[in-house]
């Protein structure tokens, strides 16, 4: 085993996409199926786990074909290598949650458009080997995934007062004391939330902030 | 007829491929500083969804549903490829702009050099992806299909060249640093979004 299975590098590529360089918030990639699956939290967590697996073993497909890649058609082999993985976890979803499968819909198949896994394996697994590329994946995988979950846990919590489907907050039409928002539940809310959190990033961060 | 025209306002308006499924996101955020490119992709967005949607329904119920393949041989009858789905649309999708981009380049050397950037891009745009995804979820028929693929591609054209007039206003306001850029853009389509949920009372 050569020296640095985990070095500093390999730790980096795994690490840094996660909060630093998060995907959605810092690199603005995959936010289109990322708000749209966000209304309740298992929803968010399947879809995390899914473009996770996709992404990480897509960068490594690509980072072990790379060399044999020639440059002219190399968008098509990255599409066909994404679209498989992605037939897969549609197949094993279907397999084995088919209800969330059918809530899911059709952005299951996006994931393949994903501008995530796209960017990943075109912005790193083409001048990459394939294990960093592999860290890569999953480090940006999980970055999506963590901001899936923060936003779907808002939406949940504020707008049917729950989580994973579990009461917290007891609803004032089934006798409790919360009014849920249910502005939450619809489409603009997961855009003001992320807004919000680019927002807290940035001020957190100054260096992140667009000049005009 | 009054069903096309339904589906069609359906599509344009209420289910808004932009601000209610949130579907080519990021182009919708990239694309939008100038109202002049914001046209650009809007058209070629259009141009390519009302082509490959049809294209896409054509290839399913003639390959891939389920007893499609029995002409070649009777055996093949019970044979359902339909899982193939993604993988077949993605293909006809790059193929169709790439024949989209040849011919608009000889055909309109005026119009490539407005839409040549943008073409290459909408091949991995999920408003493509997405609209035969959904034609595929929702069963439709030919005659449907034509009218959700322009349907929904006018409506994301809608949805960015809106959002580009904004934007181009918003250059005058004083936004806080923070929200400069991608955040205020957000709260921007967020605003949209809402705006757009009045059409949901519309009973054709």
């Amino acid at each position: 085993m050569r020296p640095g299975w985990f070095g500093k590098d390999e730790r980096r590529a795994l690490l840094a996409p996660i909060i630093d360089n998060n995907p959605i918030a810092v690199q603005v990639l995959g936010i289109c199926s990322a708000l749209a699956v966000t209304t309740r939290m298992d929803k968010a967590l399947v879809m995390g786990i899914g473009v996770t697996l996709v992404t990480a073993l897509a960068n490594f497909a690509v980072s072990l074909v790379r060399n044999a890649t020639p440059g002219s058609i190399r968008i098509i082999v990255q599409l066909s290598i994404i679209a498989s993985l992605v037939i897969v976890v549609d197949q094993i979803l279907r397999a084995t949650l088919y209800e969330l499968s059918l809530e899911l819909s059709v952005y299951v198949g996006l994931i393949i458009t994903n501008c995530i896994v796209m960017g990943r394996a075109e912005g790193f697994a083409m001048q990459n080997r394939p294990w960093p590329s592999l860290l890569d994946g999953l480090g940006n995988g999980l970055g999506y995934a963590l901001l899936l979950l923060a936003v779907a846990f808002a939406r949940e919590l504020l707008g049917a007062g729950k989580l994973f489907g579990v009461t917290l907050l007891p609803l004032a039409k089934d006798g409790g004391w919360y009014e849920p928002n249910g502005l939450m539940l619809l489409a603009p809310s997961a855009l003001f939330l992320v807004a919000l959190i680019i927002w807290l990033l940035r001020t957190l961060k100054p260096e992140l902030q667009e000049k005009d | 007829m009054e069903h096309y025209l339904s589906l069609f306002v359906k599509a344009v308006f209420l289910e808004n491929m932009a601000l209610a499924f949130f579907l080519g996101m990021c182009s919708f955020l990239a694309c939008s500083k100038k109202v002049d490119t914001a046209i650009g992709l809007g058209v070629a967005v259009v141009f390519v969804q009302a082509l490959t949607v049809p294209l896409n329904h054509l290839l399913l119920k003639g390959l891939l549903a389920e007893g499609a393949l029995g002409w070649v041989s009777p055996a093949l009858a019970t044979v359902n490829l339909s899982f193939l789905s993604f993988i077949v649309f993605i293909g006809s999708i790059a193929a169709a702009t790439q024949v989209v981009e040849m011919a608009v380049e000889r055909f309109a050397p005026s119009l490539y050099t407005t839409l040549g950037v943008f073409l290459p891009l909408i091949a991995v745009n999920c408003v493509i992806l997405g609209g035969s995804l959904f034609m595929q979820e929702r069963d439709y028929s030919f005659g449907e299909s034509v009218v959700f693929g322009l349907g929904s591609g006018l409506g994301f054209a809608l949805a960015i060249v809106a959002m580009a007039g904004i934007r181009e206003k918003l250059e005058y306001s004083h936004v806080p640093d923070g929200l400069k850029g991608l955040g205020i853009t957000f709260v921007i389509a967020g605003l949209m979004s809402m705006a757009f949920m009045v059409f949901s009372g519309i009973q054709l």
